[in-house]
């Protein structure tokens, strides 16, 4: 579903993210991101959801080779990609219903659909019966639990998670990794970026280490 | 991916995919226009100003032409009035001067000829001129026989009256003809100067109404910067993104429509009074118009146009600018 071939990332300076970075991840199945702070987990990321594009090397995903993409395909991408944040980037003008809407709203998709489909993010994260509230009435954990509503709503096949549980207790952690485990088991292929290594080793899942822009462990082929 | 279609489609199998894509296309545009005109009036008092000095910038120019056309309305009404004057030579006798009428009336282009004698003439001017004494002393009337001659109305444009100048011109006896346009021409020039003044003016204040709402619309994209990341993040397309503040700058420009039209109709009140009075002296029958209401219409789509327009250069300038990769941290 996802894979990366040779993909080195360079900015403008000589800082270069990612080195020479290979794996590849399959339908379904759910990975860990690590490594310190700087090492290029959020750079990977970004390549997958198009906002970068790298300097050499392929990036491929669903079988479309990313590099090449005209910029007005890039919406069309994103569609297919879910994304979950460290600060959620909720909008506090708008009920957690039309937070949710979003992606659809952007899909134009007809609204009798969204309302149906919005409501079985909600059910599947627990918040069902706070639709009509504003985020802001809500604690982190809930706010992250509408984040993933919200990523999971047009059932992308990939959902992608930077520092979802940065600013939770381990308790709400633990919920919020179970539900990721949860799509990935229905096919949604998950790849979390996070530094909570407690965490990761609980889960015992495959686990991509960075370290200094290069993927030092778990890459390659999947199972 | 395609699954999610295909469901849609098992569920409403009545509907076509693209129709269903059509109207909720139709759907969402309702949705952002009635939003965008919300979000206008949540905000009333900065709304009122943009419309207002959009109202002020369109009904300057607009208040100009219609005072241009009102004016063409006048010399259109005195070209149809012009006369050709025919002073007839010494030598020609009063008899000769009846055939020449006649002559003259003979033509087609002529709608009436009226002869003046010279005694008539002379008779008029010691009346007018008040020169009695001194008209005295002259020997005898120094005044010609004259045709008044009025063109036919098809004849009454410049080219008619100029070849129908030149007709008589050729006729024997006839010594001199004139045509007293020469101040027609000029105020034919002058509201040539003052069209072409005005369109200038126009296409300035249309660039400045451009601008203003290009501003407006440039604060509230900053505004709403973080909805646009997450539209961007989710898939928005760039259409999709622009479309609520293209509907903001339609609805300014709307707003500035209808506040010009109302300045329009109070200054036209207002003036009506004093343009009859004035008008009445000269003995004219000038009239300053107000819009129709397919000139109303047309004020109103112009600047919609113009709003859009605005919106349209913020856009471009700044909402493709931004990129989701600002929120996803290093």
């Amino acid at each position: 579903m996802i894979e990366f071939r040779q993909v080195t990332k360079r900015y403008d300076s000589d800082h270069t993210a990612l080195r020479q970075v290979n794996f590849s991840l399959a339908r379904g199945e759910m990975a860990f991101l690590t490594g310190h702070s700087g090492a290029g987990k959020s750079t990977l990321l970004k390549l997958i959801m198009v906002m970068e594009r790298p300097s050499a090397g392929e990036v491929v995903v669903g079988g479309q080779v990313l590099n090449t993409l005209p910029r007005r395909q890039i919406p069309y991408i994103r569609r297919h990609i879910g994304v979950v944040f460290q600060n959620h980037q909720l909008l506090f003008d708008r009920t957690v219903f039309d937070n949710v809407a979003m992606p659809l709203e952007v899909m134009g998709v007809p609204a009798r659909d969204i309302g149906r489909r919005v409501r079985a993010a909600l059910d599947k994260v627990g918040l069902l019966s706070k639709e009509k509230m504003n985020p802001l009435q809500l604690s982190g954990g809930e706010q992250q639990r509408v984040g993933i509503a919200r990523a999971v709503v047009n059932k992308p096949p990939v959902l992608l998670a930077d520092e979802p549980t940065g600013n939770l207790d381990p308790e709400l952690s633990a919920d919020i990794m179970h539900l990721f485990g949860q799509f990935s088991q229905v096919g949604v292929t998950v790849l979390i970026a996070s530094h909570d290594i407690a965490l990761i080793n609980d889960m015992q899942r495959r686990t991509l280490t960075l370290d200094h822009g290069e993927l030092t462990a778990g890459g390659g082929r999947g199972r | 991916m395609a699954a999610d279609s295909r469901k849609q489609k098992g569920a409403n199998q009545s509907r076509s995919p693209l129709q269903q894509q059509a109207e909720s296309y139709l759907v969402h545009h309702r949705k952002v226009a009635r939003d965008s005109a919300e979000r206008l009036w949540r905000t009333p008092v900065a709304s009122m100003m943009t419309w207002t000095v959009m109202g002020v910038a369109l009904a300057l120019p607009v208040a100009l032409l219609l005072l241009l056309t009102s004016l063409q309305g006048v010399s259109a009404g005195w070209e149809s009035s012009a006369r050709i004057t025919a002073y007839l030579s010494d030598s020609v006798t009063l008899d000769d001067a009846r055939a020449l009428q006649a002559e003259a009336q003979a033509d087609s282009r002529v709608l009436e000829v009226e002869l003046i004698d010279k005694d008539q003439a002379l008779a008029e001017f010691r009346a007018s001129s008040g020169l009695n004494d001194a008209l005295d002393y002259l020997e005898g009337n120094p005044l010609p026989h004259t045709l008044l001659v009025t063109p036919d109305e098809a004849s009454r444009t410049a080219g008619g009256v100029e070849t129908l100048v030149t007709r008589l011109r050729g006729m024997n006896g006839v010594d001199r003809v004139q045509v007293d346009l020469g101040w027609l021409q000029r105020l034919n020039a002058m509201t040539d100067l003052l069209a072409r003044a005005v369109w200038a003016l126009a296409l300035l204040l249309a660039a400045a109404v451009v601008l203003v709402i290009g501003n407006t619309v440039r604060l509230s994209i900053e505004n709403r910067r973080d909805e646009i990341l997450v539209a961007k993040m989710v898939g928005g397309t760039d259409a999709f993104v622009r479309r609520p503040f293209l509907y903001t700058g339609a609805w300014f420009g709307l707003g500035g429509g209808v506040v010009a039209w109302v300045l329009l109709q109070l200054s036209l009140w207002w003036l009506s009074g004093p343009v009859e009075r004035l008008a009445g002296l000269y003995r004219s029958d000038f009239s300053l118009n107000g819009l129709t209401f397919d000139g109303a219409l047309a004020l109103l789509i112009v600047a919609m146009l113009l709003g859009w327009l605005g919106a349209w250069v913020a856009v471009k300038r700044h909402l493709d600018a931004i990129e989701p990769g600002e929120i996803a941290g290093g």
